[in-house]
């Protein structure tokens, strides 16, 4: 069976109520056509895990689809606040969320011992920080062999796993490059992943030994979806459009606002879109 | 030159400190102006390394952020996230973190994850990212913030990142064995801490600036070193350069639909 799908069977296919998923990226290669798409779908009580929830993940909090959410930077990236995880948070709409909050190098390294398929991962991390307090998920151990303490948290193992990446083969190897975050990891700690891509070519040959390859085996299904990480840029593709993450912060500063672009922008739109979205901002 | 603004004053005073061996770790906003400055200024091989993976960087503009396909584009190399906070942070490759900070209070803590109690924020900010372990694992932190009332405070809500905690020797009490903080760039003045108390205390006020307005934008009772000097204002060439990357800057993030 072709691992090739339209992206609505890929979500279809894989994503399930109640899922703990990680749509990964970090400002790059963001899944945003796959969070639509399930956005549309309509998946309820979602577990959102991502190192820097933005945009997408604002959307799917705004629309009620979150009843947790484990991160480490919530922000819209040098714009400022998510309005909409914000309002769950302060004023539980529209339906309160849970947080659970880490460092970078804590989910990092959670998304690496989950792809190592070890229970926990060990750092040097946290010292003197508040957040071990109202996380207990983060716990200190002692080095055997030294005595240092340390800092441990659980091993990310989602559900599902959404990336975007730049291409796959005929095959459905992935090929993912420039800030690669850790789409890389995040793909070998889900039970299922789900991969968008720019597009697809016949083969690899005559590239770089050291490229960050997906082997095909490893992925689930592919979906082609040009322009799919759309205001999120692809390496080589497109820029990020940086004025929508701008206009983002006024969109989701009110409730009637926010539910009227999600309308028109996501429920009455199809992937086909987001070609059309990125056309100003091809790379050369 | 004679005209400038104190955000310029600051962005300027806080790129001077930097060395040209230095390895920085950058925080977005005011830190990134900063070290960039720096590098088109007196550092040209400093080492800027923002937390998305890209070592080396030297962006024409500054980065809207930490992920910008410009510091990939322009970098030595780009690695994944978790070998940047394992063998680059974490294995001690770092001498300097730059931070900025929402509350900050005089000991060098920062707070950029709540505004109240945790479980129930009056402001939700967006977290810590990478700070909680910049601040312990860098060789040393500079911290660069505009002076006010409520950034600068007696009690921070939150400790996001540790600085000096309790002040004397509560780093190496807790095992940490970086500086944290050693310099505070504001757009009124330059604090370094006390060798023993590790309070900041106020080096270097800049022109235009009075201890009237140090003290009034800060929720602490300033302390000033024995002799304190005036920061040396701007030079054409720094200027120049500040805003010829703002200008670019500015251009690249409004535009980018249009000049595309």
């Amino acid at each position: 069976m072709s691992k090739f799908v339209p992206l609505s069977q890929a979500v279809s296919d894989n994503l399930h109520d109640g899922d703990v998923v990680a749509f990964e990226g970090f400002t790059h290669l963001i899944p945003h056509a796959a969070a639509h798409e399930a956005i549309r779908q309509g998946f309820k009580d979602l577990t959102l895990l991502r190192m820097t929830p933005d945009i997408v993940y604002d959307q799917m909090i705004g629309m009620g689809m979150a009843k947790k959410v484990i991160f480490s930077y919530a922000g819209n990236p040098g714009v400022g606040l998510l309005r909409r995880m914000r309002d769950a948070i302060e004023n539980e709409y529209p339906r309160a969320i849970e947080t659970v909050e880490h460092s970078h190098s804590a989910m990092a390294q959670a998304y690496e011992a989950g792809a190592s398929g070890l229970p926990l991962a060990v750092f040097r991390g946290y010292k003197g920080a508040d957040l071990p307090k109202v996380n207990p998920d983060i716990k200190m151990i002692e080095c055997p062999y030294t005595g240092e303490k340390l800092a441990t948290v659980p091993a990310h193992q989602p559900d599902v796993a959404f990336i975007h990446a730049q291409k796959a083969d005929a095959k459905g190897n992935v090929l993912i490059e420039g800030i690669i975050g850790v789409q890389k990891e995040v793909a070998l700690a889900a039970k299922r992943v789900v991969v968008t891509v720019e597009e697809m070519v016949p083969d690899f040959a005559d590239l770089h030994p050291n490229l960050c390859i997906l082997p095909h085996w490893t992925v689930d299904a592919i979906a082609v979806v040009p322009g799919g990480a759309h205001p999120s840029y692809t390496f080589g593709y497109y820029q990020r459009d940086n004025a929508a993450y701008l206009d983002w912060d006024k969109i989701s500063s009110d409730r009637e606002l926010f539910a009227a672009w999600m309308q028109e922008n996501v429920l009455s739109a199809t992937p086909e879109v987001f070609a059309e979205r990125v056309r100003g901002l091809k790379n050369d | 030159m004679t005209d400038f603004t104190p955000d310029e004053m600051m962005t300027i005073a806080a790129a001077r400190q930097l060395r040209n061996d230095d390895v920085c770790f950058v925080g977005i906003g005011a830190p990134s102006a900063a070290c960039n400055v720096a590098r088109l200024t007196h550092a040209p091989d400093i080492t800027l390394i923002y937390e998305s993976g890209t070592i080396g960087t030297s962006p024409e503009v500054l980065p809207l952020s930490i992920g910008d396909g410009e510091l990939c584009e322009t970098a030595l190399t780009t690695v994944g996230v978790p070998e940047m906070f394992r063998y680059w942070l974490m294995g001690g490759r770092i001498s300097v973190g730059f931070l900025g900070a929402a509350q900050l209070d005089r000991f060098g803590n920062i707070n950029t994850t709540v505004i109240g109690d945790y479980h129930n924020p009056k402001v939700r900010l967006p977290g810590g990212g990478g700070a909680p372990e910049i601040a312990t694992s860098c060789g040393e932190i500079y911290i660069t913030l505009k002076q006010a009332p409520r950034s600068m405070v007696s009690k921070i809500d939150f400790f996001t990142s540790f600085g000096h905690g309790e002040g004397g020797d509560h780093r190496q009490r807790l095992g940490i064995k970086t500086k944290g903080p050693t310099l505070l760039i504001t757009d009124l003045a330059i604090w370094r801490p006390d060798p023993e108390t590790k309070e900041f205390v106020v080096h270097s006020i800049h022109r235009g600036a009075t201890k009237e307005m140090i003290q009034e934008t800060c929720g602490w009772t300033v302390r000033y070193a024995d002799n304190v000097d005036e920061t040396p204002v701007p030079t054409d060439d720094e200027l120049g350069t500040l805003r010829d990357l703002q200008a670019r800057t500015t251009a690249a993030h409004s535009g980018k639909r249009d000049a595309a």
